[in-house]
């Protein structure tokens, strides 16, 4: 395989080792230390021990194999793969290692994030050279002991070999392992020889997770620990002016109510006792900044779309001259609401702030900016503040932003005391990071039977789509391309979504290109499959999509699906969508119920290269298409002066058991370096979905969620 | 009794079960979700049924017999949760717990469910990540290996 070795990296400054006061050694790594903005410094061996590196082997004298997964783990299955990396190299076998989550630690990682699918693809590299360089090691160590070269010793599965036939295992030269210069110019396997990359390894927490052991961030306990229910302002812009908890005092195991900033804090022996007593609260509110709603935002979306105030993101040839000149213009519409979350694991947080150090523990997907954030927020040394991850009840983008964490550490500053910040679903529902409210219009121009011009224009709440997507396809497809960008700024707080931007973007250009098919009177599929050809990757740089990995998976879709070969009363629709690195091609087949779609079968095929866990990858992919989908059937969340409309599922409604499609899963196989997948198989769901319900009922779905809009 | 044994509380009539549990005997394997029995993360089961603890609350349960996902059997070893682990089924992993309840109390009424009945019995247990067709695989494992 061509290694794409983006990560170069010093060797001196990636890997550590150093003896374990305890028996064993411990090697570290500098994960991304390439791409960090500053070079570390020379490592210090004797300033090493157990608590230095939290992301490393640990290989007891007796041989036992520990390895510390840094990134958090919120379902997307990291805590199993990327170990996985590090054993594959270190030659290990799978069912001999411990895998342990590890904390923080900003001194020796520069991505300990879970965000944009990119765990796995950014540790591809490094976390096989962590493995293989200390296997190369112990192999020196055996050699050293029988006198003969470390060319002629082999491993298999933590045992050492020599040309003799005499055997060591790891753990018994480990401690001698560890004395050793890091050696150089180590040499990676070849993908034909992978024994656990490619095989199917069950998530590391399962027998914990199936018995309900305590793992997740609400399972967190400590001595002396308040359980907190915050009462925040009930509408976005509204600032506290007073409250009265006279009988939220009274509510049993309620110990303390404290003001802090726009919100109030009811502290509690249990956590009933906190939300018991928080209800209790009576408090008034004014209005700061505007109240909003969702009438206002559709008609300020819309007026910026009729508008000319953009900023052009890419112009590709002249657009306006392709329209001007066009025998014929598509133009759509299309619109999104405002998404929650919801994470089955209410946000929730721990802290203990002392003046000595600051504990914090929790889930948390941004575990170093949320300490930084809290070390500025309370003027304390950042030094000071340890941050311990619990596995996450889902992430979907929630958790990247930490403010429940910051609520927790100035709760327990204030309050002298531990505390866990629990939202409860209410709390949840109506203070998220939103998917924000987005429109695109799409335009197309047509001459002599020919596309000639593309114009996408989107219209959004607080923030606009940023790096690469731009020039996602279309672009490099049609030779007059242009991408133009407009936002509102809300009050309402909004973040990154599962696949942000691109969860709709993909809906609404998958949608326009069916009716831009029909239009010219040509098939759906081959219309994209003849865009793809026009794709010269080589002579633009920020176009990063494979034109031939596309229509690898497109391709592979028309035969898995079985396309326009159904059985009568089956419809199907076709959808394909490139993002955060990979390609996917989906199919949709679906049923008319009593004027009702029912999704039967959603058939996915996806080139993320390498699969490093096809279990746990099957996995993501078959939850990323039903996300999708559900959220493009029922997902929404409204506003009312301010005051989210949904506030739990009684009225907010997420996919169920019964609703769902099977999801036939297909990898393409090659030898490339994995690619994301977190979140790549979600953006295509919804218009495969959508162009399916065109081909069974004439109608064009152009707004979401559909259950309101067809 | 819970998990097979006795337990005396002491709480306000209108405590949630759910909280009783977590916070005063600190079994933590039944999760809060939605706090209004429309999620199923807290379920586990009554006198052998399954039932949603966020809104069972402490003063009608006197006398009852509880089971949490703790005490569903001595070494996570109850075919539904074998079925879990050979299907693999967690991506968070934190419904699950709810789901094995619903399932295994689900499958006492029917072992031998269809398709169905199957989507139908587990329509009150939300999976946000959407493992929704290994869960569906899983119960149909299960109930072959009980009957």
């Amino acid at each position: 395989m061509k290694s794409e070795n983006k990560f170069a990296f010093s060797r001196r400054s990636f890997l550590k080792t150093s003896a374990l006061a305890s028996g064993g050694m411990l090697i570290g790594f500098n994960l991304f230390t390439s791409c960090a903005t500053t070079a570390e410094p020379p490592v210090d061996l004797s300033l090493l021990d157990f608590n230095d590196f939290n992301a490393f082997i640990k290989i007891a004298d007796n041989g036992i194999v520990t390895i510390f997964a840094p990134n958090p783990e919120i379902g997307q299955g990291v805590k199993t793969s990327m170990p996985m990396l590090i054993a594959e190299e270190l030659d290990v076998a799978w069912k001999d290692v411990y895998v342990q989550q590890g904390a923080l630690d900003k001194d020796h990682f520069t991505r300990q994030v879970a965000g944009g699918s990119q765990s796995i693809r950014q540790a591809w590299e490094p976390l096989r050279q962590t493995g293989a360089t200390a296997r190369m090691m112990l192999i020196m160590a055996a050699a050293n002991r029988w006198g003969v070269k470390p060319e002629e010793c082999t491993t298999k599965e933590g045992v050492i070999s020599n040309a003799k036939g005499e055997t060591l295992s790891y753990g018994d030269v480990v401690l001698d392992a560890a004395k050793l210069e890091v050696p150089e110019n180590i040499t990676l396997k070849s993908p034909k020889d992978f024994t656990i990359i490619g095989s199917d390894a069950p998530n590391v927490d399962i027998d914990e997770i199936i018995t309900g052991k305590p793992l997740f961030g609400l399972d967190y306990r400590q001595k002396g620990m308040a359980f907190v229910s915050v009462l925040r302002p009930p509408a976005f812009g509204q600032e506290l002016v007073d409250f009265d908890d006279s009988k939220a005092k009274q509510v049993t195991g309620v110990t303390n109510i404290i003001q802090f900033g726009n919100k109030v804090a009811v502290l509690a022996n249990n956590t009933w006792a906190a939300i018991k007593g928080k209800k209790a609260l009576t408090a008034n509110w004014k209005e700061g900044t505007k109240a909003e709603s969702t009438t206002d935002h559709d008609n300020i979306l819309l007026g910026l779309l009729d508008g000319s105030k953009f900023e052009t993101l890419r112009a590709d040839g002249d657009v306006k001259k392709a329209f001007e000149d066009a025998d014929e213009v598509l133009e759509r519409t299309y619109e999104s609401p405002f998404l929650p979350h919801n994470c089955m694991e209410p946000m929730n947080f721990y802290a203990d702030v002392n003046p000595e150090r600051i504990k914090l523990a929790g889930p948390i997907q941004t575990p170093a900016r949320t300490a930084s954030r809290v070390a500025k927020l309370l003027k304390r040394d950042e030094k000071d503040i340890t941050l311990e991850m619990t596995r996450m009840g889902g992430g979907f983008g929630r958790r990247l932003y930490g403010g429940f964490a910051l609520e927790a550490a100035e709760v327990s500053n204030l309050a002298k005391q531990p505390v866990q910040v629990v939202f409860s679903r209410e709390d949840d529902m109506a203070n998220g990071k939103y998917r924000p409210a987005i429109k695109y219009r799409i335009s197309a121009s047509i001459k002599d039977g020919k596309i000639t011009g593309y114009h996408l224009k989107e219209a959004a709440i607080n923030s606009n789509m940023y790096g690469l997507i731009p020039n996602f396809f279309p672009a490099g497809a049609i030779e007059n391309y242009q991408v133009d960008v407009a936002k509102y700024n809300s009050n309402i707080t909004t973040g990154a979504w599962r696949a942000p931007y691109t969860n709709f973007l993909a809906f609404a250009e998958q949608s326009f290109f069916d009716e831009l098919a029909d239009l010219l009177k040509v098939d759906r599929i081959q219309m994209r499959l003849d865009l793809l050809k026009k794709v010269d990757k080589t002579a633009d740089e920020r176009i990063q999509y494979s034109a031939d990995r596309l229509e690898g998976v497109i391709n592979m879709a028309i035969e898995k699906s079985n396309w326009g070969n159904t059985k009568d009363g089956v419809y199907q629709g076709f959808s394909t969508y490139y993002c955060h690195n990979t390609h996917v091609a989906e199919v949709a087949d679906i049923e008319m119920k009593d004027g009702k779609p029912l999704v039967k079968k959603v058939t996915c095929v996806i080139d993320c290269g390498i699969v490093v866990n096809p279990l746990g990858a099957k996995n993501q992919v078959m939850g990323g298409v039903i996300d999708g989908i559900g959220h493009a059937m029922y997902g929404e969340l409204t506003f009312k002066d301010g005051v989210p409309q949904s506030d739990n599922y009684l009225n907010y409604r997420l996919i169920r058991m019964d609703e769902t499609p099977e999801v036939e899963v297909h990898f393409i196989e090659n030898e490339l370096a994995p690619t994301g997948l977190g979140e790549p198989s979600l953006p295509p769901a919804a218009a495969a979905v959508a162009n399916a319900i065109y081909a069974a009922t004439g109608k064009r779905i152009t707004k979401q969620p559909f259950v309101k809009n067809m | 009794m819970i998990n097979g044994s006795q337990h005396t509380i002491e709480a306000d009539d209108d405590t949630p079960l759910l909280w009783v549990l977590r916070d005063q005997i600190e079994l933590v394997g039944t999760k809060f979700g939605c706090g209004i029995g429309q999620c199923g993360a807290c379920t586990v089961h009554i006198d052998g049924k399954a039932a949603k603890s966020c809104i069972s609350l402490i003063s009608t349960l006197e006398g009852k017999t509880i089971t949490t996902i703790e005490g569903l059997s001595e070494h996570g070893t109850h075919p539904v949760q074998e079925a879990w682990k050979t299907i693999d089924v967690p991506q968070c992993g934190y419904c699950q717990s709810g789901q094995i309840m619903a399932a295994s109390s689900f499958l006492e009424e029917n072992s031998n469910p269809s398709k169905d009945e199957i989507r139908e019995a587990m329509h009150g247990n939300i999976c946000r990540c959407a493992s929704y067709n290994s869960i569906e695989k899983a119960v149909e494992v299960a109930a072959k290996n009980i009957s």
